[in-house]
């Protein structure tokens, strides 16, 4: 009956784990189901991605944990003035995570963890009011890491390594609000980049003042992702030599930002329960503006200010150990949104969000254990515009009512051996 | 262990359905969109080109579709308005067949051609919009292009037979319902609970068009006497327009009627300034010299003829025109009389040239004068001091190359237009009180959008700039997608005023400001 209504207590509260912009946290599900923090918390591998300088801490002489997880995401806009409506297409987004460490000495662990901490993937309805901002996007960035974790003292360890980041990113909207070919066809243009490579790093300590308590710091460094000579395919242009463009593929050159992201946090551990909190910085900033380089010079060239600030995330999770072979989870987190007024683009149409998540591991041998996590995103319905898409000199605001929420059930499998 | 799974999955097939949900959402109809007093059940539009959706010179299907009573019919539709159909026509390329004759051209695009500048050109293709297949209707949008107030009301304005003889209207036979009907009967027939009416443009812009080579027919009561080009007598106006309202009243609950633009307004008159003669200082000093010549010489032929010197200069002194380095107003035809025996001046400030004036003409002396070897010769023979022969002088005089009559509106025939607007506004103003029907002043709007310009809604910009003013389309005349949307946001606004109602905005920016390059 107690193991019921703990269930049932975790149900209610399963709710968000997700991020600020294109940030998708899926990074551990034993993690996400604890509200996704984890920078203080000796667990299983999944200390790869949330801090590797703990990876030295675990027991056992090789740690794998790996992942997938679903996210599901439905958004809303419409406006009341016009009577407009719209709503994306249920698209699953499959962001993953593998990790493995290695005990070299009781000093020393070598890792590697391949995820996904960035992606995005919307689809709003082909020529929707706002096709002139966005028909559909889908990025992808995976993150390959080696690592290296060393305890200085028994109860002060560092660890950290090199990223490389590969990326990819497709995107198509319409060229204005009204132009069209001779068939009536909205004249759009696609983007698309792949193998999109660039290095940063990741570096990390953990420190154990009591035994019961451990505090953790992360950072990981911002990657910017250059794509250059992508492919930009103009279609359904008129043929006409008065048209702005002509149809047809030609390069381009844009840069997309992968913030910086602090992490401080601490976790406690009582009988059979752990509490952890961990609050995260996303260096948002350096996100000013989507600019496309034609690198034709008779093609204009696309200016799109986004003007992200720096934004922050706070994270709390429990962990009850209610049988040998299981531990149930359950977390919260509150995620501010980096997206400024005004800047509201239907791209990333992301205003702050509560994150409510649970979850639990099932031993089913010595060495396997089966991590599962669901995580319900919930953001406030908002009124919003995005003021800064020019049309011949002049800036046109696009907004409405946006409600969106996000659907993340997750599995994954961790080994010890 | 097995259940709580279960649990589990069941919950995660919960969220996964669970879509987010406005509070208020417009899909689910929660916004309370309002027709207020006013019934959009049966929507019938009448008027002429700029109610069926011409532009470019044409009538073609995707500007019907983007005609205001099509945009207005799409908002109703939030607030319990029903199907609405329109005589669409066979194609995009506009222009019509007579019995497999084209007796209408295609519409315009905007189109490079060998000069290299864009200019408006007709698109090529044959029409294949044939009016003597008649459509079955009845039809919403009872817009007949051409049409003058009392064209609604006269019987056979449908009839093919009358078409060639410019008795009967081409568009009408494509959708009249028998040969003697009348626009305002098949109207009628249809019992609308709605109107909306904008006539009388015709009435005044077919006489501006025309350069006002038409007569005013003010005091004469009979329109079926009137020319094509006339301008039709206010009084006229007056009777046809209050009973064609009061027609309608007899089933519509409420009404929309639209007022005339000044056609002065209009690109067609504004983007050819009439001082476009634009002169360096030797082209200055050779025209003011060549018209000095022709005062001097006109002077000496006045006193040939016995008028005494001092009349004789004064006469021939208005003919002595002054040329300046930079721009300078153009010389134009004017009809012969006792105080202009040449029949030609310079333009006034406020005249205006048509937008279809021969722009290589103009490049060529049209507008002022055509300087041939033998005008040469006849100015070097005056330089001399010899007497030119009365063949010479008629060389002389007859280089002068006013702008045709056609091709102007001059401050008298502006000042009738003027005039006759005002009365027949006035009759629509009055009618709508009288009636209690929305009104819109598409006078003042237009006239807004040609004087600093005008922002909708929405904040799109509009000015009367040829092609690129967002407006008008390219024959200058009708409105662009996005300027028929302009007016559709105005009548919905001066609906929700009358009758309380509360009707979604028209969202005028996602309409085409053209101009069509295809």
């Amino acid at each position: 009956m107690k193991k019921f209504s703990l269930v049932a207590i975790l149900m209610f509260f399963a709710v968000a784990s997700y991020a600020g912009g294109y940030r998708v946290s899926t990074q551990g599900q034993r993690a996400l189901a604890m509200g996704h923090s984890g920078v203080a918390v000796v667990n299983s591998a999944e200390l790869a991605f949330f801090n590797p300088a703990g990876l030295v801490y675990l027991e056992d002489k090789l740690n794998i944990s790996a992942g997938v997880t679903g996210v599901i995401s439905n958004v809303r806009w419409q406006n009341e003035m016009t009577g407009g409506f719209a709503e994306t297409e249920s698209s699953m987004g499959t962001p993953f995570y593998l990790y493995a460490s290695y005990s070299i000495s009781e000093k020393l662990a070598l890792g590697l963890s391949v995820y996904t901490p960035y992606g995005s993937s919307v689809e709003w309805p082909t020529d929707w009011a706002g096709s002139h901002l966005i028909n559909n996007i889908d990025l992808q960035a995976i993150y390959i890491q080696p690592l290296v974790s060393y305890k200085i003292t028994d109860n002060l360890s560092v660890g950290g390594g090199p990223i490389f980041a590969t990326g990819s990113v497709n995107f198509n909207r319409n060229l204005n609000r009204t132009l069209t070919d001779e068939q009536g066809v909205r004249s759009n243009v696609e983007v698309d980049a792949s193998g999109v490579n660039a290095w940063g790093w990741s570096a990390s300590a953990m420190f154990s003042p009591i035994d019961s308590l451990r505090i953790g710091v992360n950072y990981r460094s911002e990657i910017i992702l250059k794509a250059e000579d992508g492919d930009a395919t103009f279609n359904n242009v008129p043929d006409s030599p008065l048209a702005p463009v002509s149809n047809g593929r030609v390069a381009f050159n844009a840069e997309l930002p992968m913030p910086a992201e602090l992490t401080i946090g601490a976790s406690y551990e009582f009988n059979k329960w752990l509490f952890a909190f961990d609050y995260n910085r996303t260096f948002w900033g350096v996100y000013e503006s989507l600019d496309i380089d034609f690198v034709p010079d008779n093609i204009p060239d696309s200016f799109n200010p986004r003007n992200y600030k720096d934004s922050s995330t706070y994270r709390f999770g429990v962990q009850y150990a209610a049988l040998d072979k299981l531990d149930l989870r359950l977390g919260y987190y509150f995620d501010e949104s980096p997206v400024q007024s005004g800047y509201f683009a239907p791209e990333t149409p992301r205003n702050d969000s509560h994150g409510y998540t649970g979850g639990f591991s099932y031993q089913i041998s010595s060495k396997v254990a089966i991590d599962a996590s669901f995580a319900y995103l919930r953001f406030a319905e908002v009124d919003e515009s995005y003021d800064h898409y020019k049309e011949n000199g002049q800036e046109v605001s696009f907004g409405g009512t946006y409600k969106s929420n996000a659907f993340l059930p997750g599995l994954g499998v961790t080994v010890k051996l | 262990m097995k259940n709580t799974i279960k649990y589990m999955a069941l919950v995660a097939l919960g969220f996964v359905a669970c879509e987010p949900e406005f509070e208020n959402s417009v899909e689910d109809g929660d916004i309370s969109y309002t027709s207020g007093e006013a019934d959009f059940s049966n929507y019938v539009a009448l008027g002429n080109s700029l109610t069926a959706g011409f532009a470019d010179n044409a009538l073609y299907i995707k500007g019907q579709e983007n005609s205001y009573p099509n945009i207005l019919a799409s908002q109703f539709e939030l607030v319990g308005g029903g199907e609405f159909t329109q005589p669409l026509m066979n194609d995009n390329l506009g222009g019509l067949l007579l019995a497999g004759n084209q007796i209408q051209n295609t519409r315009l695009i905007l189109d490079v051609g060998a000069s290299g500048q864009p200019a408006p050109t007709n698109i090529p293709g044959t029409p294949t919009t044939e009016i003597t297949n008649t459509l079955s209707g009845p039809f919403n949008n009872m817009g007949v292009p051409g049409a003058k107030s009392f064209h609604l009301v006269a019987p056979g304005y449908g009839n093919v037979a009358g078409v060639a003889m410019g008795q009967a209207n081409p568009y009408f036979v494509r959708f009249r319902s028998e040969e003697n009907a009348t626009v305002l009967g098949d109207a009628l027939a249809q019992n609308p609970t709605f109107f909306s009416l904008w006539i009388g443009n015709n009435d005044v812009l077919s006489y501006a068009v025309s350069g006002g080579t038409g007569v005013n027919q003010i005091g004469n009561f009979d329109p079926s006497t009137y020319g094509s080009n006339d301008i039709t007598d206010p009084n006229v106006f007056a009777q046809v327009f209050s009973s064609q309202v009061s027609a309608l009243m007899q089933s519509a609950s409420a009404g929309v009627v639209l007022n005339i633009p000044n056609v002065t307004d209009t690109p067609f008159f504004t983007t050819v300034p009439n001082n476009a003669l634009v002169l360096d200082a030797s082209q200055a000093t050779s025209l003011t010299a060549y018209f000095n010549a022709v005062s001097q010489v006109f002077a000496g032929v006045l006193m040939s003829q016995g008028v005494p010197q001092e009349q004789a200069i004064a006469l021939a002194s208005q003919y002595a025109i002054t040329f300046n380095e930079g721009p300078n107003r153009f010389i134009i035809d004017v009809p012969v009389t006792q105080a202009n025996p040449l029949g030609f001046r310079q333009m006034t400030e406020d005249e205006l040239i048509q937008l279809q004036v021969n722009q290589g003409a103009l490049q060529n002396g049209y507008g002022s004068v055509v300087i041939t070897p033998e005008v040469q010769q006849v100015l070097a023979t005056l330089m001399q001091g010899g007497t030119p022969s009365p063949e010479e002088v008629n060389i002389l005089f007859s280089a002068v190359s006013g702008l045709d009559d056609g091709d102007v509106l001059d401050s008298s025939e502006i000042a009738e237009i003027e005039t006759a607007t005002a009365a027949f506004n006035a009759t629509i103003k009055n009618v709508a009180e009288a009636n209690g029907l929305a009104f819109v002043d598409a006078n003042a709007l237009l006239n807004q959008v040609a004087n600093g310009g005008f922002k909708s809604n929405d904040g799109t910009p509009f000015t009367n700039a040829f092609a690129t003013g967002g407006a008008f389309s390219l024959d200058g005349i009708h409105l662009t997608p996005r300027g028929y949307a302009l007016i559709a946001e105005q009548i919905i606004k001066a609906i929700e005023e009358k009758y309380n109602a509360d009707i979604p905005d028209v969202n005028v920016g996602q309409y085409s400001e053209g101009p069509s390059l295809y």
